[in-house]
């Protein structure tokens, strides 16, 4: 009995109990969530004004052909059914027809998704990788009493470039780099050269956010009673700045980082269509300007689960990085 | 307090943030009023001849597909866009409003279920929102209203909600609910006004946010939609363009980012203005004291474990200097236990971080001599001397709860001294600091090794402490006040665990309190410090009956013992220790000191040698011991 327990406590940082508990918050939350997004994905058809079938093949299409379509995609069955109808097509990956091309949506969102998951996570390793060496820099910095004016020209100059969003931006790049510079193509996704500026794009205000965001939390850290013990202990710098002191600073970082991932993913709609990116953003503002519902829904979906597994792993990483919230919360 | 708000407000608003800020916004706002009315004409007038010109004298950004003025056309889009983007921001911030205060008027259940769906809608970002309603609502200007505002609404009924639900919590709200004051009266009277002013510049900055985010719909195509043009549009056909002549799209974009400053600066700014003032009150140049006299030289000097001579640690504040600690002198052998007793803000915890060469940036150790174990630690020779100071210095602090770090396994706090000074490996290391976790007493050290601090008690934290620094085998240890925080069983475990390790390995202790008492119980000899100075060195056993200088005698007899009487109000030292900004002229502690006269006032004492090797700073420790009438315990608690 003592030994299980014993073996048990080695095996997690905490009482198992907490990790249970967390588990299961969590899987209830995303079921909750999943089952809101889908739900409302089904209801914004009917939500539309008007006949969505008669919106999308144009008041001049003759009558049978949109009764027809109508009946095909079941909407003149009671809502309780189509709902029914709805959530096992979702199960079996059905996500219906593209009132525009007649493929299946899901083959729509499976040909473009991968570009638009590779622009989100190539720009968020971006701004990471330039976020936290940048803001622990600053904070050192800063923390030595040195280099005030560069310490507010970084934060001046972050705050004012953060608010310009990522479209923006990406006109700007467009501008600097395709335009007067010409060093990388503006459009489309050919080759390694196309990422940069889509990339750079998207990562720039959020980089700075993080940066300033792990300035302001390693310098706080730096104040605590155990970067003192560190020091005591006449660890190396490095060790005191990057074992003891970064740890402790990145969970709120990575909360802020988990919330701008989700922004990330919806700023890729915008700048994808600068850039025009082969990817959901072009599709879904296509579908919407086509009147091309069933593909709408799909990919308002798919942006939705997307967001929501972002959520989940920002969540699970802090549980792993900072054992501490997991029981803070239950 | 109305006339600090006021001079807040001057203050932050003339700064070079908020004339930037007002300057902006009213240059939005006028353009909004009076940019169609000035524009119109020309910003419509199509001129087939001048079809996509660059910039010239007749068109400064240029002319557009039709020919039409690029810039009269982004002037007069200032209106639409700026009243599309506040007619979302009052669409979502009442909504939101409305949301986030509900659970306040129908209770807590349904507040519940409120707070559920604001969860769900909040984990979305405001984009993928106003895509979504832009679906529901329609492409267009009126759908894109809608959308922005309700996809707006989510962020702000959650910052309500919060913020009612922490003001909800106060007393005066109970007060009025239990005097049966209604639901929706507490919310319009009590509640909300509490909250109106982080509220309202979270709406500023949301009408920020709105602007840029119609920009983005209609550049999308499903915002405004020809013929009417706003920004966002506008900058849509200017990309098109942007090979060709790119002023179009460039002004376009400026505008947006210009306007969406306009706002989010002001918002910066109001916040900035309501919000807590800065705790920066000009401290007054800092008087530069003297060089004092060198102390008496030290005696008979048989290979001192520490020699401190005469120890300074000075702060920059602004126009001037502190030294919170001066002339600090003090020795210590192998196996000694000194202490150092003194009010807080004498500057005793200083002068164990000064010894330890740990007072951060940007303050200033100085010291004649600073020696541990023969090794000079002045200059950068704490560096050097980086592997002796971290095995053969150990530190305790007072606060055992914040002082072992939260990210890391205890275990691995411990034996990362080892690994990192004296080379074991991690085997080694880790079996090292479990043995050293055993040594303090530590029930199942094996496990507790692996757990992380939290999951210590106080007392076990304290005990990890003082076995981290027994890690590598110390000379001296020097304790912060190890026991303040702990209860009082544990902290004699502490101590006794303390007294263990000096008696058995020959450790030297600098034991450092604000309890006389327990000072007298541990060590040998007692340093007494008042405003940075050492006022008194004695041995400890004369500290309760012999003590000389009246700062001494007034901490023994603030000591209540268990003769004290309990009817007779306690004893204390009337007034504070001085600000270190602000010394008094003469002896620091003289406008505290029953036995002040004129010399006092005037002449800092130094400090005089005895027998025995007491050392006295008083110009009246000749005196015969005198009892230190007890004080009122309010008497001279105003003066500062």
């Amino acid at each position: 009995m003592t030994a299980l327990a014993v073996r048990a406590g080695r095996r997690s940082r905490l009482g198992d109990n907490a990790w249970v508990r967390f588990a299961v918050r969590r899987t209830g939350q995303l079921l909750l969530s999943l089952w809101v997004l889908v739900t409302a994905a089904f209801l914004m058809i009917h939500a539309l004004p008007g006949d969505p079938v008669r919106a999308a093949l144009g008041p001049r299409a003759p009558l049978e052909l949109v009764q027809q379509r109508r009946a095909a995609m079941g909407l003149d069955d009671p809502l309780w059914l189509q709902y029914a109808h709805y959530l096992g097509n979702l199960l079996t990956g059905d996500m219906g027809t593209s009132m525009t091309s007649g493929l299946p949506v899901s083959q729509v969102i499976g040909a473009r998704m991968g570009a638009t998951v590779e622009l989100a996570l190539l720009a968020f390793a971006v701004s990471v990788l330039v976020a936290v060496p940048l803001g622990t820099l600053m904070a050192v910095l800063a923390g030595d009493g040195r280099r005030r004016a560069g310490d507010w020209m970084f934060t001046s100059a972050s705050v004012v470039l953060a608010t310009v969003p990522e479209f923006l931006v990406a006109v700007g790049l467009v501008f600097v780099f395709g335009v007067q510079l010409g060093w990388a193509p503006v459009a489309g996704r050919s080759g390694p050269g196309s990422y940069v500026l889509p990339v750079l794009a998207l990562a720039l205000g959020p980089a700075l956010v993080l940066a300033r965001l792990v300035r302001v939390e390693m310098l706080a850290v730096l104040q605590t009673d155990y970067i003192r013990t560190a020091r005591a202990k006449r660890l190396p710098s490095r060790v005191v700045y990057l074992r003891h002191a970064l740890p402790n600073a990145v969970t709120a970082t990575l909360t802020m980082g988990g919330l701008m991932l989700g922004g990330l993913v919806a700023g890729t709609v915008l700048v994808e269509n600068v850039f025009a990116w082969p990817g959901l953003g072009g599709t879904i503002v296509g579908s919407i300007l086509a009147k091309d519902y069933p593909t709408v829904q799909g990919v308002v979906l798919v942006y939705g689960v997307g967001v929501l597994l972002v959520n989940l792993a920002v969540d699970v990483a802090l549980a792993v990085l900072d054992p501490r919230s997991v029981i803070r919360e239950s | 307090m109305a006339g600090g708000t006021s001079r807040r407000w001057s203050r932050t608003v003339r700064g070079p943030l908020g004339v930037t800020a007002v300057v902006l916004l009213l240059a939005v706002l006028l353009l909004t009023v009076f940019a169609p009315m000035v524009w119109q004409t020309r910003a419509d007038a199509v001129h087939p001849a001048e079809i996509l010109q660059g910039p010239s004298g007749r068109h400064p950004a240029g002319t557009d597909l039709l020919g039409r003025d690029i810039l009269a056309r982004v002037l007069v889009a200032t209106r639409l866009s700026v009243e599309l983007a506040l007619a979302a921001t009052v669409l979502g911030v009442g909504a939101g409003l409305l949301l986030g205060a509900a659970p306040v008027v129908l209770g807590r259940r349904a507040g519940r279920w409120i707070g559920a769906v604001i969860n769900v809608a909040v984990a979305f970002p405001s984009l993928l929102l106003a895509l979504f309603f832009a679906v529901v609502f329609g492409v267009g200007a009126k759908g894109a209203v809608l959308a922005i505002g309700l996809a707006t609404a989510p962020g702000f009924a959650r910052l309500t909600q919060t913020m009612a639900a922490t003001v909800a919590g106060r007393d005066y709200i109970a007060a009025a609910r239990i005097a049966g004051v209604g639901r929706i009266r507490i919310l319009l009277r009590h509640v909300l006004p509490n909250i109106a002013e982080p509220l309202v510049v979270a709406a500023t900055l949301a009408a920020g946010s709105a602007l840029l985010a119609f920009a983005g719909l209609s550049f999308l195509g499903l915002g405004v939609q020809a013929p009417a043009y706003d920004w966002g549009r506008l900058l849509g056909e200017g990309l098109a363009q942007i090979y060709i002549h790119p002023a179009g799209a460039l002004a376009a974009a400026a505008a947006v980012i210009l306007a969406a400053m306009a706002f989010s600066l002001t918002g910066e700014v109001v916040a900035r203005a309501i919000g807590l003032r800065s705790a920066e009150d000009a401290v007054p140049a800092a008087r530069t004291a003297a060089t004092p006299p060198r102390p008496a030289a030290a005696a008979a000097e048989i290979a001192p474990l520490l020699a401190v001579e005469n120890l300074r640690v000075t702060f920059p504040v602004r126009g001037g200097q502190i030294s919170p600690v001066r002339e600090v002198s003090v020795q210590l052998r192998p196996g000694e236990a000194v202490g150092i007793v003194g009010e807080s803000g004498s500057g005793k915890s200083l002068t164990a971080l000064a010894i330890a060469q740990l007072v951060a940036a940007p303050g200033r150790v100085d010291a004649d001599r600073l020696e541990f174990l023969g090794a000079d630690l002045r200059g950068r020779g704490a560096a050097a001397h980086r592997r002796l100071l971290g095995t053969s210095l150990a530190m305790v602090f007072q606060d055992p709860m914040t002082s072992l770090n939260p990210t890391h396994r205890v275990g691995h706090q411990l034996a990362e001294v080892v690994r990192r000074h004296q080379g074991a490996d991690r085997r080694a290391g880790w079996a090292r600091a479990v043995d050293r976790l055993r040594a303090v007493r530590i029930p199942a050290a094996e496990r507790r090794a692996r757990q992380l601090p939290h999951e210590f008690s106080g007392g076990m934290r304290q005990r990890a402490m003082i076995g981290m620094g027994l890690m590598a085998g110390p000379a001296l240890i020097i304790a912060d006040e190890p026991t303040t925080a702990l209860d009082v069983t544990v902290q004699r475990e502490v101590l006794r665990l303390l007294e263990n390790i000096r008696t058995a390995d020959s450790v030297g202790l600098l034991f450092i309190s604000h309890d006389v008492t327990v000072v007298a119980q541990v060590c040998e000899r007692v340093l007494v410090m008042y405003a940075g100075r050492i006022v008194e060195d004695l041995p400890s056993a004369a500290l309760l009956g012999d003590a000389r200088h009246p700062y001494t005698r007034a901490l023994v007899a603030a000591v209540p013992g268990m003769a004290t009487d309990r009817d007779r109000p306690l004893a204390v030292i009337p007034g504070r220790p001085p600000d270190p900004a602000r010394l008094p002229s003469g002896c620091a502690f003289a406008p505290r000191c029953p036995l002040a006269t004129d010399v006092c006032r005037e002449q800092d004492p130094p400090p005089a040698a005895y027998d025995d090797g007491r050392r006295v700073a008083c110009h009246h420790a000749d005196l015969a011991p005198v009892a230190v009438a007890p004080q009122e315990t309010t008497a001279g608690r105003d003066q500062s």
